[in-house]
């Protein structure tokens, strides 16, 4: 087996052998139904779940590969490049981007899905985010799938299954995504070329992230914010500090979010303005302001939905180095994400009491929770850092 | 824009990304030019589709009117084969045509920017005014409206009606309107706004935390009865705590402007602020703010008795002050 995984087709993946192996049974049985044999391995409808970073859109195209390929996903041919590419014509990718999926997409892809595949195999129905598919959205898709056309698929993925509708869920058959380990994740970076001190690094510090870890290791500039937040908790000494440093946290995570939305709102808006033929001379068409004020509404929500991700992120960096501190306490040859900081942790762990941490924890535990109910980030983060300091 | 310019034969760039003012802006030059060419053909495009062709029939007499205008959205969006010709175009404009070009600010697009003011285009800047210059702001929307307003006034005018400008730009409007030429005073406002439950929520914050329990009890079943947005004041209670905070434990050396900018307020806002620091120290603070915290997630998190839970707010404050009420 190479080095970073799973041959062919699977590739992409990293440190899932346990669901590839599952998912082989469904591969074979899937050409059984091809030549008129029923078999129960295979099924029309999938869900993917796993904690995020851990590479289910990925797992989901790759098993599409592997269904479209005469080789079972041999990685090399057409086939298994067009999927892997996103340009298979049998292969419908839903990419939301961070945008809820409305039931006017639904409808088109149930059409779809009501079609043959043209030159693949299968005709695949590929969501990237079905938990944010909308209700209205959910209920317009689940007659296709729950009696779907003969060589029609359904691949959803979602972090877990409680976030789709029961009745989607209770017609898919769910298949789990682990946390990739630590070391499958620092080969990956590794076969990609970085160098070994720095695979480990990032791989330890993203948690099993992988798109995480790639950006830890690739930029430096991630590597130095991420130093920086975790040296917030020393800094915290009165309530100012904690305000401002909320205060800070929450302007980078905009400015951040401010990059990646930027770029997909030009994207979109020039997708918009061909679609709409603004671009030439004329009057608006009639629809178009609805049209463009539904996209802006959209685009504001993944703003929120971004900036929600970068302080997220940050809390998971400042979890990662209490629990390190709590592990300390209890042993002190376990192995530390944060290990480069293991001089400066032992310090924590000896002038503390492991009381004390598990309180901060429980503050920064409290902020995720509270931003996952909605609280302005702000606030949230100005509790959660004068939690960390009166701790 | 009381002076009338030139309008045709020119190139204005709007840069800034305060949509409300773009869109007023484009308004009013949209105004201007049919002041001066009657019936003129205007024309809207998007930069991000625009092609050599696009412009140049943009830019070409038209059938059907002998002068026009053309305003261009988002040229942060042109495609970069697209920067010289408009550049040129900017260097000799058509003589019957008036064009106005969108630039939303940031980086963008910047190089674009600074060609065109090398070209010695027009330049109109319509940014948003920071929270501590939105008085002044109030204040200058007032004035073009032929209508003075008292610094106070603009601020309680900013507090009740809040950050966005297009809600801002609108109550100066009607409130001058309803009083032209008069002198606008912290009574009229008051006046005007009386029932609004938003314009109270401040009041509440400001009350609980001078320590004032019961009138800011009193005040607040009063706006819950208006059914006020229950998240305006979990805001209104974080930005006041918030300032407390930030005042009484700013860096040292600050002062005037600077420390009204670390704050968050207007300089003239600073004396009473000062005031209120007073009965209030660093623990006090904390629990404050944590309090507010844990209201704004049970009034999102759908808390079964919402009112109940706006109350502990305020008691929590209040109670976490060490001195004695204030006022
Ligand atoms: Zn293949």
């Amino acid at each position: 087996m190479p080095p970073n995984g799973q041959p062919g087709v699977w590739s992409g993946l990293v440190g899932q052998e346990p669901l590839v192996e599952a998912l082989r049974p469904a591969v074979g049985a899937a050409q059984h139904w091809l030549d008129g044999r029923v078999d129960a391995a295979m099924t029309h409808a999938w869900l993917f779940t796993g904690p995020p970073g851990s590479g289910r859109s990925t797992a989901a195209r790759s098993f599409a590969g592997a269904l479209q390929c005469t080789d079972g996903g041999c990685g090399h041919c057409a086939a298994c490049r067009q999927v892997s590419a996103g340009s298979h014509p049998d292969v419908t990718i839903v990419d939301t981007a961070g945008l809820t999926i409305g039931v006017d997409d639904v409808r088109e892809l149930v059409l779809k899905a009501a079609m043959t595949p043209t030159v693949g195999r299968w005709s695949v129905i590929l969501v990237q985010d079905a938990d944010r598919l909308t209700d209205q959205a959910a209920n317009a898709m689940l007659k296709s799938i729950e009696e779907p056309a003969a060589r029609t698929l359904w691949l959803l993925c979602a972090p877990t299954s409680d976030d789709v509708m029961p009745t989607i869920r209770s017609r898919c058959r769910q298949v789990t995504l682990r946390t990739p380990p630590t070391r499958a994740v620092a080969a990956a970076l590794e076969s990609d070329g970085v160098a070994a001190a720095l695979a480990a690094f990032a791989a330890r510090a993203s948690q099993g992230h992988i798109g995480r870890a790639r950006a830890l290791a690739r930029d430096e500039q991630v590597r130095n914010r991420r130093r920086e937040v975790l040296a917030l908790p020393q800094r915290l000494r009165d309530p100012g500090d904690c305000v401002r440093a909320a205060h800070n946290v929450h302007e980078t995570a905009k400015e951040e979010s401010e990059a990646i939305a930027a770029t997909l709102e030009q994207r979109e808006l020039s997708a918009h303005a061909d679609a709409w033929g603004t671009g030439t001379r004329g009057l608006r068409a009639r629809g178009e302001p609805a049209a463009l004020a539904e996209l802006k509404r959209l685009h504001k929500s993944r703003r929120t939905r971004l900036v929600r991700d970068s302080v997220d992120r940050v809390l998971l960096d400042l979890l990662s180095a209490q629990r390190d501190v709590l592990r300390l306490q209890s042993d002190t040859h376990v192995e530390l994400v944060n290990e480069e900081m293991r001089a400066e942790l032992e310090g924590v762990s000896h002038r503390n009491r492991p009381v004390r941490t598990l309180r901060r924890i429980e503050a920064l535990l409290g902020c995720r929770e509270a931003m996952a109910a909605n609280v302005a980030p702000l606030l949230a983060l100005e509790q959660a850092f004068l939690r960390l300091a009166r701790a | 824009m009381a002076a009338r310019r030139e309008i045709l034969g020119k190139l204005v760039l709007v840069s800034g990304s305060a949509e409300f003012l773009v869109q007023r802006t484009v308004a009013e030059w949209q105004a201007e030019l049919s002041d001066q060419v009657a019936d003129a053909d205007v024309t809207h495009a998007e930069a991000a589709a625009l092609d050599a062709g696009a412009l140049a029939e943009l830019t070409s007499p038209s059938l059907f009117a002998a002068s026009r205008g053309v305003v261009i959205g988002g040229i942060d969006n042109l495609p970069d084969d697209m920067h010289g010709p408009l550049v040129a175009y900017a260097g000799a404009p058509a003589p019957d045509v008036a064009m106005l070009v969108l630039h939303p600010g940031g980086m963008k697009g910047k190089a674009l920017l600074d060609r065109l003011r090398g070209a010695g285009v027009h330049e109109i800047k319509v940014e948003a005014p920071k929270p501590w210059k939105m008085s002044a702001w109030i204040a200058a929307e007032s004035r073009r409206l032929g209508v003075q307003i008292e610094p106070a006034a603009a601020d309680l005018l900013h507090r009740a009606v809040g950050d966005d400008i297009r809600a801002l730009a609108a109550a100066v409007e009607q409130l001058c309107s309803d009083h032209p030429g008069a002198r606008v005073d912290v009574d009229l406002v008051n006046r005007y706004y009386e029932g609004r439950a938003e314009i109270k929520t401040f009041d509440i914050a400001e009350r609980a935390v001078a320590g004032d329990a019961a009138g800011a009890l009193e005040l607040l079943r009063w706006a819950l009865g208006q059914r006020v947005a229950l998240p305006l004041l979990t805001a209104a209670f974080a930005i006041t705590v918030r300032r407390l905070i930030k005042l009484a434990f700013a860096p040292g050396g600050l002062s005037g402007g600077d420390l009204a900018r670390e704050v968050g307020c207007s300089p003239a806002q600073l004396t009473r602020l000062r005031e209120q620091t007073r009965g209030w120290d660093a623990s006090g603070l904390a629990t404050a703010l944590d309090a507010v915290a844990a209201a704004d997630a049970a009034v999102k998190g759908g808390a079964a008795d919402p009112g109940h839970a706006m109350e502990h707010m305020v008691l929590t404050v209040t109670g976490a002050r060490v001195g004695k009420p204030g006022r």
